[in-house]
């Protein structure tokens, strides 16, 4: 028999991003609210503290602040006739743990979709028709529109600290800003962080070739800054450690530096670390939820938490796997196209090309997550689909984010990888490189879902989530589209060698190499229950005092890191709750 | 390294924060200290090698990183060192690892690790496996075969061809994963002694304060590394 605690009017699943924002935003409703979070607290002192943090094998290599596999994972199999196999290490994505989450060891990259990529079955019909769209791929719209979404956007933006230049302002393209955006209702709350060697050279040479280099939007800040909720960050100082690391120094955007200390202070919100959700708790008749079953890993017991509201704001994978194990949603079956949940999960396609100069000196070390200049001259909403025979886009990046040498030494192909001559290499070679990315759109697939896996069991007795995915030829194509088109503007800045690494039409999902934490859908929104697990405003069709954010709500990924994203829709939902749920708790579409 | 008059070095924030604690009372962690000289390699106490498998790993890692030509070799970096304190550890326990069966070892190598054996145990009966073979194939020892054999030796291990059992086949990837980790690692764990490999390549360890290099293009940066525990070179 589960320990019951008090009743609260909300319960909160996972202390990341869109926990933190929920918190905050129903907490100035007055609600009593408790957030549940699995893994252990984390405060920028003393948790990043400097020199502490700048641990390239503690942090980077061994991923300390990672989901450790051996608390929560996957099983992965690339298609239907393979026995699914765990994820027993971490490799080509890593989920965050502690409160945080995720939010603290990303890359600050914090971008809005393109309008397009919200309506992208509508923008793909009414251009091309319903004919160049793959039978198994599952193009939708995005149940809400980018003019819906400008203002949450803009607001998660003024939070969260970025730095950028606007291109488009109320539809007047702006001299330096990327041309191809959506419009911004205002500026960035900070301007753009300034350049390194590498970023400029690519955008002189992208300039050249009459392409639209502007700065990558980052959640890093440039200047002093100060938020809505009085959270202070202070300027970056490019000490390249972003990706893996929380920040020493209050400069990238995270839960830390933007929410927490100040939801700390709310007296009507409280969180317990060590408490792992193990199932959300269904009213006999199914329509509402009555609470969450944690397990608590200080007492050692499962312990019931009633609350009226439920949001689920856990990794997206996380998430998904919660709402399998909780009935809520009936599972997707690829098979007869039936049942919703665990449908549409797709990932992030991304290429690049790394350059070698002999003499040039790139400081690799110098630099920071969400550097870079970019461009979107090959974004979803620049290229002829119906010409060039795939749905997709990308952006293009150049700018050093880190230069730590267990992970990041670019080698010429060819070197050996041992003995003599690999050490001369890497002295010959370290400093002498930079690289152009690809960062590309992944749409849905009737084949790429999520489900319980049938053998592998949690430490709770649980069964595991089991990924089915590979590569699809539309993104493959995509992918070496970008290639070619890539290829002639890293010749144009004449490096000694180059080369590309874009996978090959035919590539099959290898779980080994880093690739990103992209991990998107699985809880789709939807217009209606057939097709999706939550409504427009995040909100389960089956149970409406249940919400769900994060990425596990997009429909297909864009070709952009999601986190912008993520937090809009986190923002729009709160205002939904705010003003139509709480005062009539119902279904809201 | 002469540092530029005027920039706000690393060098001044650690001499300041010297100076902080020293008025507080609490030891100087910050502030370099002449080391005491580590044991030499041969009078090492593993922690998790018996003497047969140091052996194996003194030799190996000096073929992986040799110490001839510029720079240090593992030897010199003390990678040895590092390897013993990491598979005594939670990495070579797989602590963090999703180890529950069942296992299927011969899966695709796409699939990641699916051995039922830890990185520990991988060590152990891959370095006997391979001593077995080297016994075979050239009559000893891996350790006490002459350099041109043991690269000869390595490469056959590489590239799969010593019939290795599938349980075993990520030994030698993880053997030079772990090395180089050993290599370019904070000294914190035991390799990269004094720093060597990072003045090598020229990456100034934990100085992690760049906003005035930022817009000095093409230009080499002038200090040496600092270490998590304070070390200069």
């Amino acid at each position: 028999m589960a320990r019951q605690e008090k009743k609260k009017d909300v319960v909160i699943v996972g202390l990341g991003w869109t926990g933190a924002i929920m918190g905050m935003e129903l907490a100035q409703e007055g609600l009593e609210i408790v957030a549940l979070e699995r893994g252990e607290d984390r405060a920028t002192v003393p948790d990043f503290k400097y020199p502490n943090m700048i641990d390239e094998l503690r942090y980077g290599v061994r991923l300390k602040l990672m989901q450790a596999p051996a608390i929560q994972t996957q099983t992965i199999r690339r298609n239907a006739s393979e026995t699914a196999l765990p994820y027993r290490s971490l490799g080509s994505y890593l989920p965050g743990n502690g409160v945080g989450g995720a939010g603290i060891h990303w890359n600050g990259l914090n971008w809005r979709p393109m309008p397009e990529e919200l309506s992208l079955r509508s923008h793909v019909t009414g251009n091309w028709g319903e004919g160049i769209i793959p039978e198994d791929m599952l193009l939708g719209d995005y149940p809400v529109t980018y003019d819906e979404l400008e203002s949450h956007f803009d607001r998660f933006e003024y939070v969260a600290g970025i730095s950028g230049q606007a291109g488009n302002l109320n539809g007047r393209i702006v001299t330096g800003g990327n041309p191809f955006e959506g419009w911004r209702s205002r500026e960035f709350p900070m301007p753009p962080m300034p350049m390194t060697y590498d970023s400029a050279k690519f955008a002189d040479a992208a300039k050249a070739m009459g392409y639209h280099p502007f700065p990558a939007p980052a959640g890093i800040a440039s200047t002093a800054y100060v938020n809505e909720y009085g959270m202070q960050m202070g300027p970056c100082n490019f000490c390249g450690f972003c990706e893996r690391f929380g920040c020493y120094q209050y400069s990238k955007s995270s839960p830390q530096t933007a929410i927490i200390d100040a939801l700390k202070r709310k007296p009507n919100f409280s969180y317990r670390t060590g408490a792992e959700a193990l199932r959300v708790e269904l009213a006999p008749d199914g329509k509402t939820a009555t609470g969450v079953t944690y397990f608590d890993h200080a007492a050692q017991e499962e312990v019931f938490q009633p609350a009226d509201i439920v949001i689920l704001a856990a990794f997206s994978l996380n998430n998904v796997h919660l709402m399998l194990l909780s009935g809520i949603g009936q599972p997707y079956d690829p098979v007869t196209g039936e049942g919703v949940t665990g449908m549409g999960y797709a990932y992030q396609m991304t290429g690049g090309i790394t350059l070698f100069y002999k003499e040039d000196v790139f400081n690799p070390f110098v630099g920071h997550g969400a550097n870079g200049q970019v461009i979107d001259d090959f974004a979803i909403n620049q290229i002829d689909f119906g010409a060039e025979g795939f749905i997709g886009g990308s952006y293009w990046r150049a700018g050093t984010s880190n230069g730590q040498p267990i992970r990041s030494m670019s080698l010429p192909s060819g070197t050996p990888s041992w003995g003599a001559g690999w050490k001369s290499a890497i002295t010959e070679w370290y400093g002498h490189s930079m690289s152009i990315g690809s960062h590309g759109s992944h749409m849905a697939y009737k084949t790429n879902h999520l489900d319980l896996d049938p053998t592998y069991k949690d430490r709770h007795g649980r069964p595991l989530m089991r990924m089915t995915f590979d590569w699809n030829a539309n993104d493959l194509r995509m992918n070496q589209f970008m290639k070619r088109k890539m290829e002639p503007l890293a010749a144009s800045m004449k490096p000694d060698l180059m080369e590309a690494g874009f996978k090959d039409i035919g590539a099959q999902f290898d779980v080994r190499p880093y690739q990103t934490t992209h991990n998107v859908g699985g809880h789709r929104m939807s217009e209606n229950p057939a097709e999706g697990v939550v409504n427009r405003f995040s909100q389960v069709w089956g149970q409406h005092n249940v919400f769900a954010l994060g990425a596990g709500n997009f429909v297909q990924n864009t070709q952009y890191n999601p986190t912008g994203l993520v937090g809009a829709l986190a923002y729009w939902t709160a205002d939904a709750i705010r003003a139509q749920y709480l005062s009539n708790p119902r279904p809201l579409v | 390294m002469t540092e530029p008059p005027g920039f706000p070095s690393r060098r001044s924030f650690l001499k300041a924060s010297a100076a902080t604690v020293a008025l507080t009372g609490i030891a100087a962690s910050a502030q370099a200290q002449p080391a005491a000289a580590p044991p030499p390699l041969d009078e090492y106490q593993p922690e998790y090698f018996t003497a047969e498998e140091w052996a194996f790993i003194l030799a190996a890692t000096a073929r992986l990183i040799p110490s001839d030509g510029d720079g240090p070799g593992a030897i010199e970096a003390r990678v040895p060192v590092f390897i013993d304190r990491q598979l005594a550890g939670d990495y070579g326990r797989a602590d963090d690892w999703y180890m529950l069966g069942p296992h299927d070892p011969s899966a695709d190598p796409l699939r990641g690790w699916q051995t039922p054996l830890d990185p520990a145990q991988v060590y152990r009966e891959g370095i006997a496996a391979f001593d077995a073979w080297c016994d075979i194939q050239h009559g000893a020892n891996f350790a006490v075969l002459d350099p041109a054999t043991q690269d000869l030796a390595l490469t056959a291990l590489q590239k799969g061809e010593i019939g290795i059992q599938p349980e075993l086949r990520d030994f030698f990837t993880t053997l030079l994963q772990n090395t180089k980790e050993g290599y370019f690692a904070d000294p914190l764990y035991g390799g990269n002694h004094g720093m060597q490999a990072w003045v090598y390549i020229g990456f100034p360890g934990a100085r992690a304060s760049f906003r005035e290099w930022v817009g000095r293009h093409n230009t080499p940066y002038p200090l040496g590394p600092v270490s998590i525990s304070g070390e200069r070179a």
